[in-house]
């Protein structure tokens, strides 16, 4: 089966993004397609490669960008939502005049319409949220 | 599978104190672009969405409710709204903002997009979807 993941909440603070990311494996274990990985609302905020949590707990950003590298997913993380909540790649950084950006790797930044996609192109949409 | 899909978006949460309103909206005006069947859901505090009067000017935020009105004009003609989530939030229709759009296939007479929909209804409509989008 086609998969769309969408996550809508960010790291640490609800567990959607943890639910997300282990809906994820077990679907790619099972052998499903993950078309992509769309992150909106706070759950841009898992797109930071500045976060630093505690060395004894799990470091989601990471963990997301590893998976990404293995699977070769495709992370996009919405622009609109990404410019409200200060994060930015390469482009947006210069776009807007900024001194800095902290994109991670593997996750990209686009548009609304990149969701849409997911949703007429996949079997099923599976949102995670609060 | 036909190259149209069913899209239902459903609205479960107050206007203000989250962003997830706004940003759901943002999210239909975007997806009006690629011609789907486009539906939304309001139940739970959604309802609270489309209870019209608005006054935003002391929350320092701006006032989007016009956008819902302006919904005809994205093609969306289905906005379904849960009667038992009205009714207990002691509201009625009355209180809801009015939404219409243009029936192509009736010389483009206004028509109230807005339908009431019992708790069963709206279990069959989300059934019904082929994509739901859940804010």
């Amino acid at each position: 089966m086609k998969l769309g993941i969408v996550v809508l909440e960010g790291p640490y603070q609800h567990e959607a993004s943890d639910t997300a990311y282990n809906f994820t494996v077990a679907a790619l274990e099972k052998g499903h397609e993950v078309f992509r990985v769309f992150f909106y609302h706070d759950g841009v905020n898992n797109a930071t490669r500045l976060m630093v949590p505690p060395q004894d707990d799990r470091h989601i950003q990471k963990r997301w960008s590893e998976l990404a590298e293995k699977h070769n997913l495709d992370l996009v993380v919405c622009v609109a939502a990404a410019q409200r909540r200060g994060i930015l790649d390469e482009d947006e950084m210069k776009r807007h005049g900024k001194d800095a950006n902290n994109i991670a790797p593997g996750f990209r930044i686009s548009g609304l319409g990149q969701l849409i996609e997911a949703g007429i192109q996949c079997d099923r949409l599976v949102f995670f949220g609060d | 599978m036909s190259d149209v899909k069913k899209f239902l978006y459903v609205n479960r949460k107050a206007p203000h104190g989250t962003i997830y309103a706004l940003e759901s909206l943002e999210v239909v005006l975007i997806g009006a672009a690629f011609e789907q069947d486009v539906a939304l859901a309001f139940l739970d505090d959604g309802v609270f969405q489309l209870v019209k009067g608005w006054d935003t000017s002391e929350l320092g935020a701006k006032n989007f409710q016009p956008a819902y009105t302006a919904l005809g004009d994205y093609d969306v003609q289905k906005v379904y709204v849960e009667r038992e989530s009205l009714e207990e939030r002691g509201l009625s229709e009355d209180d809801l903002i009015e939404m219409t759009y243009e029936d192509e296939d009736d010389d483009f007479a206004e028509k109230s997009s807005i339908r009431i929909v019992s708790r069963e209804e709206m279990a069959k409509i989300m059934a019904d979807a082929d994509v739901i989008l859940s804010f």
